[in-house]
């Protein structure tokens, strides 16, 4: 008999890998793009069923908040979204992509499996739990969280070089 | 309770699903959301098996790689409008400039 967390979990597998295979399929970017916010969010509801609720907060916010939005942004002002805009290429390439696919998760399939039991553990993915983690200067989170916000800058000035007209 | 191999098999085929996209499509900007689903998958297994082992660890790699995948985005957004304005295309098969 089936429980209750493991008809949800499965629910949502099936939704997150058909907007998956949705978001390759689709010839139209736009659609690609909103097929991909629903894989986002319900990778977002598996979050929560893994009790990070802090994760998945922010990931409806980055991903399907802002990062979505700057793909739509891009397609938009490209003007990709026109059918015939990009040609695909013919029948050889995709099946020989699909079989190399194949080949992959075979090779992925022996990590699959985990020894042991899972350790019970309360309250991991609360605000409180990962704000004392990552602040805590004894733990080796801290520097990293620093480092960062260099990176963030780093993009930041990427972004505004690629986007001047002449540096 | 959901064994945590399921979580590992869902963020496989969802890996997977976007290397197929990244090896077939020829928009630069659907391989980028391609490499974002891939992205989600590997933060996927992070939390399934920080759960699994009873750790905060694996949210924490999750946290930087999201600060990544943003950083990622946004310059290579800009990368793709930059190349449109030069070659007024962004078929990947005709901007070779750095095929020898």
């Amino acid at each position: 008999m089936p429980t209750a967390s493991l008809v949800t979990f499965f629910i949502l597998a099936t939704i997150a890998v058909i907007s998956a295979i949705m978001v390759v399929a689709n010839v139209n970017p736009v659609r690609s793009a909103l097929s991909l916010v629903v894989t986002f969010l319900t990778v977002a509801a598996l979050y929560i069923t893994l009790e990070a609720q802090f994760i998945a907060a922010v990931q409806i916010i980055v991903y399907a908040g802002a990062i979505m939005v700057l793909f739509l942004f891009v397609i938009m002002l490209l003007n990709l979204s026109a059918p015939g805009a990009i040609k695909e290429k013919g029948k050889l390439q995709p099946r020989v992509a699909l079989a190399l696919s194949g080949v992959f998760i075979l090779v992925l399939s022996p990590l699959f499996t985990l020894p042991g039991d899972p350790r019970a553990a309360q309250n991991l993915g609360t605000v409180r739990t990962i704000g004392l983690f990552l602040y805590n200067p004894t733990l080796p989170w801290l520097f990293p969280f620093e480092v960062t916000s260099i990176l963030l800058l780093v993009a930041v000035i990427g972004a505004i070089v690629m986007a001047k007209r002449r540096i | 309770m959901v064994p945590t191999s399921y979580y590992l098999v869902l963020a496989g085929i969802l890996f997977t699903i976007g290397v197929l996209g990244v090896l077939v499509k020829r928009n630069p900007i659907v391989i980028f959301m391609c490499i974002e689903l891939m992205l989600n998958a590997a933060n996927l297994t992070f939390v399934a098996l920080g759960k699994h082992f009873g750790q905060v660890n694996g949210q924490m790699y999750v946290i930087f790689a999201l600060a990544v995948a943003a950083a990622e985005v946004s310059v290579g957004l800009g990368i793709i409008v930059a190349i449109f304005r030069s070659k007024e295309t962004i078929n990947i098969d005709e901007v070779n400039l750095m095929k020898f």
